[in-house]
């Protein structure tokens, strides 16, 4: 059992959870996530370790919750508990010096971004964040983010904050200056804009790392529901990633498999529901 | 009641015979199909044993249970003392009496086999392991072991570790084991349906390891939350036992498009997450109404029986060699067949196939012949020219097998591994690094539940000995 310590609202649909994790908070590493299961007879979903403070023993979990499953866990309250948190899972980030480089968010993507760019900031780099989302109401970490980052742009489709439009405008500029051009990019959010960003930084030959979010039963390496091809092989997210080579990832096929329970869930999931599976990371 | 009959009479009774719910009936709910014996049929079972003196089927039993002593006591229709010596050598006889290849061991050796049936052993040990479970209050409690004070930890709470944790908390020390998965029975639950063993049973048999004092922490991933090396620091000895891990791929195009499961994640949906069995599990599962399932093991048979249960229409297992080199156990087979299950024999996929829309449409096949034996002395199946045909299919289930699971392995980078990433253990079960102790699929690869429990009763005995040798 895992007590529920905080539970703030982010943005629409968005929460910060606090949960005390002492063992998995000593362990964690960036790029690093839980598989988490609310109670009884609920789904196993993975969640990205946004941060954790060992000394508290605690971890922070980003929920959007847009399925059935996180709607139920962001309703926990404070003082009540999720019966099992597991992990740290998946490959750390692999964290190292690059000089200059660029990271970029797309929704709840930026919460899996940050624990990355406050590694990064670490290491030394001089980070360009790039966050974008449908509207200002989208935009989270703002705070968090901009003093880990020497430059930090916000983009919005509706062009409530920020630049108009999507992330890969600023990123374009930033790759064809060659003041500014990025030693590494780090993207994480929807699959099409992991996609895009992969295209662009592919031209130049930059390493670019996207951190996937396919469906995921037990997360330890045992089932393979996980799997993406990743060059020519077939990768699991939950021991091999969940970070690729943005640059070998199939992101057409690991969008199509996310769509496989879109039936069922639609039949779960409660009516403003929109699409049918939840982004959970 | 006494055991004293004579041979002659012994001889003279026939083999009993399992009742099973009816195959139309069950293949469409996850009820248990063998429904057990009733007493009358115990007993008159129990009593076609001959006691033998060189007690052929106790070297058949991998856990090495005293045969011929607790059918003697069920004969003489003493179920207390039955179960008292039972339950001493198992640690998870109910388990063991439903899903044990019992045909290719302690049966396969009984003298009765030699010229007739054999004695139903695994049937008696299934009787008197479900009467102890019902029967709490009449059971011949043994004397509590004195405590050592050592601290024994044992990574994974599957058949492995469940019978060494069993076996060293009857020797006195303290058992910690660590489960990665939120419950407890790791394939016994994960993988075996209810159909074969009811989760019931899986409680209950882990009740009897709780009430002996062994603590069980679920959701802890050795390797990941804690590693081997903290254990060894906080426990004086550790026992590895944490099972298979990724699938084997097929490596054939389509295997990644919607509809393909691997065995474990199917399996693991609904015996697990309870997707497709109970109304309101809200872990999905994709039903179709033609299901391909790939492989020839009891991973194959349970994958087609539980896509039967699911509504298949048409449940397939497909097999490149035939029907005799099947490794699935006899009764396996023959359940699925009475269920409705269909056997595509001597055929391999070539391929997935798909629709517009990326989901799986069916298997691409070649037909096969077999050729001379290869390395593990079954005939080689050999491709028929032209023989390839197209086989419709909605899910496709790999069960061709797993590899080494690499979670724990990665992170002790002391313990020696084979090719395949496998722990390499001693004669004794003992790893590279002392007092580290591993057995079951981690060490194997791919087994059986007895197997592996034989491992943990084994490495058992041989923690036990490293400690006394230590406390000197």
């Amino acid at each position: 059992m895992f007590e529920v310590l905080s539970n703030e609202i982010l943005a629409e649909n968005l929460h910060k959870m606090v949960v005390s994790a002492p063992r998995i908070a000593r362990a964690r590493k960036a790029g690093q996530f839980v598989m988490v299961r609310l109670a009884k007879g609920e789904e196993r979903i993975p969640l990205t370790i946004g941060d954790a403070d060992p000394e508290a023993g605690t971890i922070s979990l980003f929920i959007q919750a847009i399925g059935a499953s996180t709607r139920k866990i962001v309703n926990t309250k404070v003082g009540e508990f999720i019966r099992d948190v597991a992990g740290p899972l998946g490959k750390e980030t692999h964290i190292i010096n690059w000089g200059r480089v660029a990271c970029v968010g797309g929704g709840v993507g930026t919460a899996v971004l940050f624990p990355l760019v406050k590694a990064l900031a670490e290491a030394g780099n001089q980070i360009t964040t790039i966050i974008g989302g449908r509207s200002s109401s989208y935009i989270i970490l703002e705070d968090e983010l901009t003093p880990l980052s020497e430059k930090f742009l916000v983009t919005t489709e509706d062009g409530s904050q920020g630049i108009k439009g999507f992330v890969t405008a600023p990123l374009s500029e930033m790759l064809a200056d060659p003041e500014r051009v990025p030693q590494a990019v780090f993207a994480v959010g929807p699959v099409p804009m992991m996609k895009a960003v992969a295209e662009l930084t592919r031209k130049q030959g930059i390493e670019t790392i996207v951190s996937l979010n396919p469906i995921m039963i037990d997360g330890t390496g045992m089932c393979g529901g996980c799997r993406v091809q990743v060059g020519n092989e077939t990768k699991f997210a939950c021991v091999d990633g969940p970070e690729f080579d943005a640059h070998l990832v199939d992101f057409n096929g690991l969008s199509d498999r996310l769509t496989s329970y879109r039936k069922e869930e639609a039949g779960h999931a409660a009516k403003d529901c929109k699409i049918g599976r939840e982004e959970t990371k | 009641m006494s055991n004293k009959i004579s041979a002659k009479d012994r001889m003279a009774i026939k083999r009993t015979e399992m009742h099973e719910l009816p195959a139309e009936v069950r293949n469409k709910n996850f009820e248990e199909v063998n429904l057990g014996l009733s007493p009358e049929q115990a007993i008159e079972e129990a009593r076609r044993c001959l006691q033998c003196k060189n007690r052929a089927c106790v070297a058949g039993c991998p856990v090495g249970v005293s045969i011929p002593e607790f059918i003697d006591a069920l004969a003489s229709e003493d179920l207390p003392r039955a179960a008292q010596v039972l339950r001493g050598d198992n640690a998870l006889p109910a388990v063991c009496g439903r899903v044990c290849p019992q045909e290719t061991q302690c049966e396969a050796l009984c003298v009765r086999g030699l010229k007739g049936e054999s004695v139903a052993i695994g049937y008696l040990e299934r009787y008197v392991a479900d009467w102890a479970m019902s029967h709490p209050d009449q059971l011949l409690r043994d004397d509590a072991p004195v405590a050592t004070g050592k601290k024994v930890a044992v990574v994974g709470c599957g058949p492995a570790g469940l019978t060494a944790a069993g076996e060293l908390a009857r020797q006195g020390h303290t058992v910690t084991i660590f489960e990665a998965l939120h419950d407890t029975g790791g394939v016994l639950r994960y993988g075996i349906p209810e159909f074969r063993l009811p989760k019931d049973i899986i409680d209950s048999e882990v009740a009897v390891l709780l009430e002996l004092g062994v603590t069980i922490e679920c959701n802890v991933i050795i390797g990941k939350t804690l590693t081997v090396f903290e254990l060894t620091e906080d426990f004086d000895a550790v026992f590895i036992a944490n099972g298979a891990g990724l699938p084997t791929m097929l490596n054939i195009p389509g295997e990644n498009l919607k509809g393909v499961y691997a065995a474990n994640e199917f399996l693991t949906r609904v015996n697990l997450m309870e997707a497709g069995r109970r109304e309101d599990s809200s872990t999905p599962i994709i039903k179709r109404a033609e299901v391909a399932v790939i492989g020839g093991g009891n991973t194959a048979m349970d994958c087609v029986r539980t896509a039967k249960r699911l509504g298949a229409e048409r449940a397939m297992i497909v097999y490149r060699r035939g029907e005799a080199e099947m490794p699935a156990r006899v009764e396996e087979i023959k359940h699925a067949k009475e269920e409705g299950v269909e056997f595509v024999m001597l055929t391999a996929p070539l391929a997935i196939t798909a629709t517009e829309d990326g989901w799986v449409s069916g298997l691409k096949c070649q037909r096969m012949e077999l050729g001379p034996p290869d390395d593990s002395g079954r005939r080689r199946p050999q491709p028929i020219e032209g023989s390839e045909f197209e086989l419709p299919a909605g899910v496709v289930i790999n069960a061709v097998g797993t590899s080494a699971n690499p979670l724990l392995t990665a992170t002790a980078p002391d313990l020696t591994l084979n090719k395949w990433g496998n722990i390499l253990i001693n004669d004794d079960g003992e790893t590279s690094i002392p007092g580290v102790f591993a057995g079951g699929d981690i060490v194997r690869g791919g087994a059986t539940v007895i197997l592996a429990m034989g491992d943990g009763k084994r490495a058992a005995a041989a923690i036990n000995e490293y400690l006394s040798r230590k406390a000197e």
